[in-house]
């Protein structure tokens, strides 16, 4: 077993999973045509190789649909002259790509040594509890809340940094908690 | 948001003298402040010129390696054929360091100017600025200051009127600490699982797309236009102890302690005014009881070994640890160490590349052994067990996460022996209250 694999960040098998962009059983709407075609040739223009255009291509495609989906990743292959399996190593490396759709509020709070020091867990806690999630990678019934930990946000001196999709928040304590939740469509 | 502190008067503020103020973030308002005149400076100079200046400030890297910059960049060949790369590795991800984010917020053109300055040094025309996935505003802002460099002719194919071509762009991580180290941010920035490599070829050699490469930590690269500005000099002359250590260094604060954030001081400077009067000293009615003054990497520190310290490179070591990436995280005495160093433990475990069984597999059983101690059901074999795991572990690796993983247990039990004993004694952890447990 790798280690990736330890620690709580990975959703349980019966975690239900909401429906931002295409769920699993939608049809597939392609990424790169129009505008997004245009940035990725763009993007193409800064690297020698086709390849590398590969994690932000990626983005681009997590952008629009929500998360990284099989024939997302047949789609970048076919763009970038790569294999679908490859692309899906590449995907199931990195943490930030959803293979799942989730939450329409996707929430990351850090929990690692220096943040857990100042009390993260209980921020991680209110998250859990006021979102109604219950429990770390499950998504809320309504689909609105997903709450996971995160490893090291890099901002520890703003014990506890928090991530809500693009939103970096800094010092949130389980006080403020209803009120971040509240602010939130 | 923003800078959570104003400067204290014992601070040297050259890379955050501007942190903090919105203004500094725009080309017009980085202009107004001296930008881009080191550039242009650099631009008129030969890339040897450059990098013996570097070399003469006795500049060293600021990620973590404390390796002369000068030094790494005099292995590039300029005029040997083949294209060159300056990657900046802005994936700042060892916990308790939070500088370059700060950097790259406050002052983007500041990290654009030493990026051209590298790239021109080492004969690149392309430099890469790899930044964490999660640093969504870092991200933002470096993207609207390279296009405005750009649109202003300072980047491109004429860079500043002079003919050169100098290229810098943004490329997003996607969430992976292994890829701070700099063959993984390599392979991942070509678009492959952020895997390290095995050295050699060592970058310099054969590094990004098989090219001869450089790679810079971002303070490193945002403290080269001062340099060139000011001259090696004024660099060698910021030095309270080791001459081996000059300059300014910001170190982050976080954990318990008063004031937590980031502060420049002079290499050399008294860890233990630093501590007590810039940072604040601890919380209210607490004790500090455990330092990691370099990134949660380094060996962890006795109150009384980091009051001894002097903070540069040398002295971190004289005192049993590293400067490392200057990250200091301050436990107190409300603080369980078992629990501090499991939850470390699991950090690695979590972002260990699988590559390599010692670190994969050894991260794993460090971290449940440890979450077994924490939780009452540890045995005094299990210590030896922990040690036996962290020797397999260190340097046997193709890089250094493993040994990460395995420093931080190891100066843990060697300096907070009894509180492991304790679990195991007590089966249970000695600091949690009775409603807890």
């Amino acid at each position: 077993m790798s280690g990736r694999e330890e620690g709580a960040l990975h959703a349980p098998a019966h975690a239900s999973h909401g429906v931002r962009g295409h769920g699993h059983d939608q049809p597939y709407t392609p990424v790169f045509a129009g505008e997004r075609r245009r940035q990725l040739d763009e993007l193409l223009t800064r690297y020698p190789t086709k390849m590398a255009a590969l994690l932000p291509a990626l983005w681009m495609v997590q952008e629009t649909h929500g998360w990284v989906s099989e024939p997302a990743m047949a789609e970048v292959a076919e763009l970038l002259e790569l294999t679908p399996a490859y692309v899906k190593g590449v995907v199931t490396f990195y943490t930030m790509y959803h293979q799942h759709p989730v939450g329409r509020h996707f929430i990351q709070v850090c929990t690692t040594s220096p943040c857990g020091a100042c009390g993260a867990e209980d921020v991680a806690r209110a998250f859990l509890k006021h979102t109604g999630c219950g429990e770390l990678g499950v998504t809320s019934a309504d689909g609105k809340f997903t709450v996971i930990e995160v490893e090291c946000l890099g901002a520890c001196g703003f014990a506890t940094p928090v991530m809500i999709n693009d939103e970096f928040l800094e010092s949130v304590a389980p006080e403020s908690v209803p009120q971040i939740l509240a602010s939130l469509k | 948001m923003g800078y959570p502190h104003k400067s204290h008067p014992r601070e040297t503020t050259v890379l955050s003298k501007h942190f903090g103020d919105p203004e500094a973030r725009s080309l017009a308002g980085w202009r107004q402040r001296g930008g881009y005149r080191a550039l242009e400076q650099a631009l008129g100079m030969g890339p040897a010129d450059i990098v013996n200046v570097v070399k003469e400030s006795g500049l060293r890297g600021r990620g973590g390696a404390g390796f002369p910059t000068g030094m790494k960049w005099s292995f590039m060949k300029p005029g040997d054929g083949k294209p060159h790369y300056l990657c900046c590795n802005a994936d700042e991800s060892e916990p308790g360091t939070f500088k370059d984010r700060e950097i790259m917020r406050w002052t983007p053109h500041a990290l654009i100017e030493g990026c051209a300055i590298g790239a021109h040094a080492i004969g690149a025309e392309t430099a890469y600025i790899y930044i964490r996935g999660e640093f969504t505003e870092p991200i933002k802002v470096m993207e609207q200051a390279v296009q405005e460099a750009y649109r202003d002719g300072i980047l491109g194919k004429n860079a500043m009127g002079t003919g050169k071509r100098v290229d810098v762009h943004v490329h997003r991580g996607a969430g992976a600490y292994i890829c701070g180290e700099e063959t993984a941010l390599m392979n991942s920035l070509e678009g492959r699982r952020g895997n390290p490599r095995i050295k050699p070829p060592f970058p310099a050699v054969a590094g990004l797309f098989g090219q001869p490469t450089t790679i810079n930590n971002v303070e490193t690269l945002a403290a080269v236009p001062h340099i060139l500005t000011n001259g090696a000099e004024w660099y060698t002359g910021m030095s309270l102890s080791s001459p081996k250590s000059t300059g300014t260094k910001l170190f982050s604060v976080c954990g318990n302690i008063r004031k937590p954030g980031n502060y420049e001081i002079v290499m050399g400077f008294p860890f233990k005014d630093f501590l007590y009067d810039l940072c604040g000293g601890p919380l209210p009615g607490r004790r500090f009881k455990a330092i990691i003054p370099g990134g949660s990497s380094v060996p962890i520190q006795t109150l009384e070994e980091a009051e001894a310290t002097m903070m540069d490179y040398e002295g971190f070591v004289a005192q049993g640890t590293m400067l490392g990436s200057g990250g200091v995280i301050v436990f107190d005495d409300s603080q369980c160490m078992v629990k501090q160093i499991a939850r470390l433990s699991r950090f690695y475990a979590h972002e260990s590349c699988a590559q390599c069984t010692q670190c994969r597999e050894g991260t794993a059983w460090t971290t449940r052994i440890l979450e077994r101690i924490e939780v009452g059901e540890g045995t005094m074999e299990d210590l030896d067990t922990l040690l036996d795991i962290a020797e397999n572990m260190t340097g046997k690796t193709i890089c250094v996460l493993s040994d990460s993983c395995a420093t931080p247990v190891v100066s843990g039990i060697q300096k907070w022996r009894h509180e492991f004993e304790a679990h195991i004694t007590q089966k249970r952890c000695p600091m949690r209250t009775a409603v807890a447990a």
